[in-house]
């Protein structure tokens, strides 16, 4: 099952180095990883996507957890919002492929970002099976090059990632 | 105020009395701050011997062991040691120094990315940046490696910043808002622990090296319920070795009662165990009749992770321990303890009459002759189970053995380690010929701090327990195995380093030689010629299960199914 998990860790050095190596030495399966910082200075987010049974994914948490700069983890199982960014730079021969390349284009709602002589660059946000259509719409074209950012993710709702309350202390 | 004081000072802060080490370049400005400092530093030959001793006095002691080390070799000497304790989570802590912070990166003399490799075998570590962290980064490494699952925690300073002034505090605050181990289980789960102990018929008490500290508690719980109680390797002396309750030890090279018990057993409570694959066995075929495994153990990764558990207990030992004896009973286990003692009087421990000397003979002999008092150390190797077999300790912190990661050479350095730490008290460290030859030159340290530590060494000529499994599974094909033409003269070795030198050849010296070892003064090195192809047994074969259990050496055969 593919999961995607969100992680709260302190932006310290290597903090990404621990996370990847702790996925390759417990041969856990990662298939897309995307960090960036929060609202709260310090504190950086961490979106995984993860895939495994319900037993390999309990480890993944509780080995993330493990680390003392992982401040929270969630698996998002409950409603939630997914995105991802994906750029896609496509040939485009002659009049009739820009048209059907145009057609695509508005039909997953992407954006021209770059236009040239033989080739354009869409850009598309979307959950990443959307974006998966979208990259197979455009392969008979002849796609040139994709850059995907991976999957980010948010809890709908109330629900927020924030520091673990205190629980006891030590 | 130069960083490298201000370093010293917060390791007394911490109540940190000895440090293991070897100087160099990266790391003088600490060393030169140590001259003037009341902390105790002993000089090893290796930085291995140094790591290794650290996690001895941290075992023995229950304390935090500390260790120092120059920049990159000096550095990547104690990996292995770093990673001998994590494995069976000991708290170390581990002070490197690196080139200067401006040739970082650059592949300058003596650079290594430490904490880049350190970083799967350390609980944690830090590359200091600014001088005046140093205080902080301290503390909580003390903090991280001392509470939760113990560990090692590496802290790696460049050079210019022991160097750099300091003009922070030195009073500092740990800022660790990821980390907050859970100490107390959850009463609702302590609760049902209880109740499924009380229905139970056939209950076992399994006790890992985590619940060292909560000896007195499992003494308590143990003969309150009448429960049979199994430790493991690492588990050793936190129940007593002489108790009726005790069954030995499960696994590879368990006790046939031990692992019948959890064969049979219907509920089993693990305390402070991480069921390693030695214990186990195939983990399908593993007590495949308990219907209820409880599991306690402050690490949450380590629930689940290799056997299904029924009643997950997240907490210190100890503390969960206390807890249940509050609400723990006497239980009704006559019949089943009927089956427990047939099977232990049924099959012992034994040791076969030959003709030749047999190690586990000297260390029954060594066990009589002490009464059982002493801190054993061990290599690893066949030497290391017999030392399990038979030698039980009955006191906690008294066994100190390389359970996880099983690291040859740890014997002399644990004995450093443990002697510093209770200085009192016998340390005897069984050894291999082929483990010994790994950290030897750490005889120099016994010498120098005359530490009255005394190595047996059971010489069998051969790695013999890789020489055990090619009997068994090579068809006897001893593939690079052979030492005993050119081992040292063991005897003449430790006199050479200045210590008394003893060498015991023929059964019939054994009594002799194990006084002339207990009746030395200070350090000693004796050699015992032991049998060259003796095996350890009884043996469940790697990835077998209890039923697979062989009794007795193949040559002399007997099987028991579980
Ligand atoms: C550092 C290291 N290298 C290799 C091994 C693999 N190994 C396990 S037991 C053993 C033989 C140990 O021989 P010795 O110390 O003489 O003890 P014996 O088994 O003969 O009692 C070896 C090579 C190991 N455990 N550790």
């Amino acid at each position: 099952m593919r999961h995607i998990i969100s992680v709260l860790v302190q932006d310290h050095p290597r903090v990404l180095n621990r996370i990847t190596g702790l996925f390759a030495r417990r041969g856990f399966n990662l298939e897309s990883l995307a960090v960036g910082t929060t609202h709260q200075p310090g504190l950086s987010r961490i979106s995984l996507v993860v895939s495994g049974d319900d037993r390999t994914l309990e480890q993944v948490e509780k080995q993330l957890n493990r680390l003392i700069e992982v401040l929270k983890v969630t698996d998002h199982t409950e409603p939630h919002v997914e995105r991802e960014l994906c750029l896609v730079k496509v040939h485009v021969g002659g009049l009739e492929e820009r048209l059907a390349v145009k057609d695509i284009q508005e039909a997953f709602r992407a954006r021209v970002v770059d236009v040239a002589h033989k080739s354009l660059i869409l850009e598309l946000t979307g959950d990443s099976k959307k974006v998966d259509s979208f990259v197979e719409a455009l392969r008979p074209y002849g796609i040139l090059e994709v850059m995907r950012t991976g999957a980010v993710a948010m809890s709908r709702g109330e629900r927020v990632l924030k520091l673990r309350e205190k629980k006891e202390a030590v | 105020m130069k960083g490298a004081e201000a370093l010293l000072k917060a390791l007394e802060r911490e109540g940190v009395e000895v440090i293991f080490g070897h100087p160099g370049g990266a790391i003088m400005p600490t060393y030169d701050a140590l001259y003037d400092s009341p902390l105790r530093h002993i000089l090893v030959r290796h930085e291995q011997g140094g790591v290794h001793a650290a996690t001895g006095y941290a075992r023995a002691s229950g304390r935090v062991g500390v260790v120092m080390a120059t920049s990159g070799p000096g550095a990547l000497n104690l990996v292995t040691g770093l990673a001998d304790a994590m494995m069976d989570s000991t708290p170390v802590v581990a002070i490197t120094g690196n080139v200067p912070r401006a040739l970082i990166g650059t592949d300058a003399f003596q650079e290594a990315d430490v904490t880049g490799v350190t970083m799967p075998i350390t609980k944690h570590n830090y590359l200091v940046q600014d001088v005046n962290d140093l205080p902080r980064i301290v503390k909580e490494a003390f903090h991280i490696a001392s509470t939760g699952r113990p560990g090692p925690v590496l802290i790696d300073i460049p050079k210019d910043v022991q160097l750099a002034e300091f003009t922070g505090e030195l009073d500092a605050k740990l800022d660790l808002p990821g980390y907050k181990p859970t100490l107390k289980g959850h009463p609702k789960q302590i609760e049902r622990a209880l109740d499924a102990l009380e229905k139970a018929e056939r209950p076992v008490l399994m006790v890992g090296g985590g619940a060292q500290h909560a000896h007195a508690e499992l003494l308590a719980f143990a003969e309150k319920t009448g429960l049979p109680v199994i430790t493991t390797l690492m588990g050793l002396g936190a129940f007593p070795g002489n108790h009726p309750l005790w069954l030995g030890m499960p696994g590879m090279h368990g006790t046939v009662a031990a692992n019948r018990a959890i064969h049979h057993a219907d509920v089993i409570l693990a305390l402070g165990l991480r069921f390693d694959d030695r214990v186990t066995g195939k983990v399908s075929r593993f007590a495949p009749h308990a219907h209820t495994i409880i599991h306690v153990d402050i690490d949450p990764a380590e629930i689940g992770k290799v056997v299904r558990t029924h009643i997950p207990i997240v907490g210190d030992s100890r503390l969960v321990l206390k807890e249940m004896l509050k609400g723990a009973k006497p239980l009704r286990l006559a019949a089943w303890w009927r089956e427990l003692e047939e099977w232990r009087t049924r099959y012992p421990l034994r040791i076969k009459p030959k003709p030749h000397l047999q190690s586990q003979e000297v260390i029954r002999a060594f066990h009589e002759a002490t009464g059982g008092n002493a801190i054993v150390t061990t290599g690893v190797g066949q030497h290391q189970m017999f030392a399990a077999q038979f030698f039980p300790v009955t006191r906690p912190r008294s066994f100190l053995t390389s359970g996880g990661l099983g690291t040859m050479g740890v014997g002399l350095p644990f004995a450093i380690g443990a002697q510093i730490a209770r200085p009192g008290e016998l340390v005897l460290d069984f050894d291999g010929d082929g483990s010994f030859q790994m950290t030897l030159q750490e005889l120099a340290t016994v010498v120098k701090y005359k530490l009255p530590v005394k190595v047996v060494i059971l010489n069998n000529g051969y790695l013999g327990m890789v020489r055990q499994w090619q009997d068994l599974f090579h068809a006897r094909r001893y593939s690079e195995v052979y030492l005993a033409d050119s081992n040292p003269d063991f005897a003449r070795l430790a006199e050479a380093y200045g210590l008394k030198g003893v060498r015991v050849e023929r059964k019939e010296d054994l009594r002799r030689g194990v006084e002339a070892v207990l009746n030395a003064d200070g350090p000693v090195v004796a050699e015992f010629k032991v049998y060259h192809e003796e095996g350890v047994f009884p043996m469940i074969p790697a990835g077998g299960a209890a039923e697979d259990m062989i009794v007795e050496d193949p040559r002399e055969k007997e099987e028991v199914g579980a």
